[in-house]
């Protein structure tokens, strides 16, 4: 195989998750408009009551909407991670996940490719979220837009590579609802997107170190520096960590070999 | 169009080494491209040349020995081994629960093999496995295509999963999608095709990128008589018409005629291999189906 025939399954996974994205109208609504009653509503309601001090990346004090908004666009990539999670377990159920596994490509790129695919549709769909967060006045610098770029590609690379794992974890479709009890909903509020740490400390130190500790809230802050124009070394290294770990759990757990697939027997 | 027809036609020669040669292959093509003139070989025709020109001479499209495989304490796979050759029907005769998908899965590199072999084309599929896997095309039990895409958007879909540029894979769908006479619906939604429909259409899509060796897993389930003739005919005249080595797995004997050749495979064993007439005979049967029931009886 060559590097253009390569690019070439690359190009066509990527056009295959962007299809089914455009033609799943729920999920597109969905993904966007999730976000966005998350700053309406609960944004609009804890202003009030959540002070927000001077903490870095800001240099001025900011609205609760504007501190919680790089929190929703991790929102979006998390959920979008699972949502490709999903749909590797269902493609898995309905059969269409065989059609990828007998490429000839190695499992570790059409594992990658649909990973990339997942983070590219995630990627448009966080511009999306920010071009209509800038009427709820955040308004971050033009070039926090551009910086922000790789920080959603490497957040939405880490979220996505954990919903490549779930799915090979979990067996059946039905099984879903614990990964939103289990994961989303647990990675998402022990984090720093809602409520900075500095405040989650306060009320209590072990919550503070389960923050810490869960690669949600690295994925936030990395986006929240760089759409400020700042760029955060422990959080990218950590989150760069994390996907490396994560990915090769991955592709252990569709190694036909060693990995789940071959345990699970009939399930494939 | 497809260059197969012609290609298969020609008279394999012997080289040196003792493998096959086809030079009447066109191995590669001229582009005529911004002013120059450029040499290009596409994805689909590396691939398979790759598969069956380095081919020993007489080697088999698909050979499997000894090959065992377990779920946790059940064997569903025990020491089974048959060949397939370039231009046999073969069908892989066996109950439900026989063990059939778990070898198709096998062969198709779903699940790694742990007990014996498995060699396209020579290539054995543990250490050569995207040339084994580029030459063989496979339509699962189970549908696999994705309803919410066009039928060329799937078509278009496994052309990229193969590396074929999009300019050589429009004429292929065109062809294929012609043959089993769904051309006027390229462009329609899956989900608004009927179950043989939607079969053809996955036949068509495992042929796509021009493979010599084609696996079909119980492929007529839950079609009508009419679907299941055509697809029976389509795959028949395939392997006359292109020396396509093909290995079909039903537990309908039906589905055998006499020039088939039959591996009745029953709880993970194969019990006999070889054309109906020689299955009838042995068993001292009137048919294939009271051969099969001996045999099964007998296990």
């Amino acid at each position: 195989m060559t590097l253009v025939q390569y690019l070439r399954c690359l190009g066509g996974i990527v056009r295959r998750e962007a299809l089914r994205w455009l033609h799943q109208r729920s999920r597109f609504i969905s993904a966007l408009v999730r976000p966005l009653v998350w700053l309406a509503i609960f944004g609009a309601g804890f202003r009030f009551v959540l002070g927000v001090s001077i903490i870095p990346p800001y240099e001025t004090y900011i609205p609760y909407e504007v501190y919680i908004a790089p929190g929703l666009v991790a929102m979006i990539q998390l959920f979008n991670g699972m949502q490709s999670s999903l749909s590797m377990v269902y493609d898995r159920e309905m059969g269409s996940m065989k059609t990828l596994m007998v490429s000839p490509f190695p499992r570790w790129f059409l594992l990658g490719s649909k990973l990339l695919a997942g983070v590219a549709v995630s990627v448009v769909q966080a511009y999306m979220f920010l071009a209509i967060a800038w009427f709820w006045e955040i308004e971050p610098p033009l070039r926090g837009y551009l910086a922000v770029l790789p920080a959603l590609i490497l957040a939405g690379l880490m979220l996505g590579a954990l919903g490549l794992v779930l799915s090979s974890f979990v067996r059946q479709l039905e099984n879903f609802a614990g990964v939103m009890n289990f994961v989303i909903f647990p990675m998402f509020f022990a984090s720093s997107a809602l409520y900075p740490l500095w405040r989650v400390k306060e009320s209590s130190l072990t919550l503070y170190w389960v923050c810490q500790a869960n690669p949600f809230t690295h994925a936030t802050e990395l986006i929240r520096f760089a759409l400020y124009g700042r760029f955060n070394p422990p959080a990218a290294a950590i989150v760069f960590g994390w996907l490396l770990l994560l990915m090769s759990l991955a592709v252990y757990g569709y190694d036909p070999g060693r990995g789940l697939m071959a345990r699970r027997g009939g399930a494939e | 169009m497809g260059y197969c027809p012609q290609i298969r036609m020609a008279a394999p020669e012997k080289n040196r080494e003792g493998r096959i040669s086809r030079p009447a292959y066109p191995r590669e093509r001229f582009h005529e491209g911004g002013g120059r003139t450029r040499m290009v070989t596409s994805a689909r025709e590396s691939a398979r040349m790759q598969a069956v020109e380095t081919a020993p001479l007489g080697r088999p499209a698909l050979a499997i020995e000894g090959l065992s495989h377990v779920f946790g304490r059940v064997k569903v796979l025990d020491n089974v081994g048959f060949t397939v050759r370039p231009g046999d029907f073969t069908v892989l005769l066996g109950l439900n629960g026989a063990g059939k998908t778990t070898l198709f899965a096998l062969v198709t590199r779903l699940y790694s093999s742990r007990t014996g072999s498995i060699s396209v084309f020579g290539h054995e599929l543990g250490r050569s496995a995207a040339t084994a896997l580029a030459s063989m095309g496979v339509v699962f039990q189970q549908p696999t295509l994705d309803l919410d895409l066009t039928v060329e958007q799937n078509l278009y879909y496994h052309a990229a999963l193969y590396g074929m540029a999009r300019a050589d894979a429009a004429p292929r769908l065109a062809a294929e999608l012609g043959r089993v006479g769904l051309l006027e619906r390229r462009r329609e939604r899956v989900r608004q095709l009927s179950g043989g429909q939607r079969r053809r259409v996955e036949l068509a899509r495992a042929l796509l990128h021009d493979p010599a060796l084609l696996l079909l897993d119980e492929p007529t389930v839950g079609l009508d008589i009419e679907s299941r003739r055509f697809l029976l005919q389509h795959v028949r005249s395939l392997c006359a018409g292109r020396n396509l080595a093909v290995l079909w797995a039903t537990h309908l004997i039906d589905e055998a005629d006499a020039e088939s050749r039959i591996i009745v495979l029953h709880r993970g064993r194969v019990l006999a291999e070889g054309r109906v007439p020689e299955l009838v005979a042995r068993t001292g049967a009137a048919d294939l189906g009271t051969a099969f029931d001996r045999l099964v009886r007998a296990a």
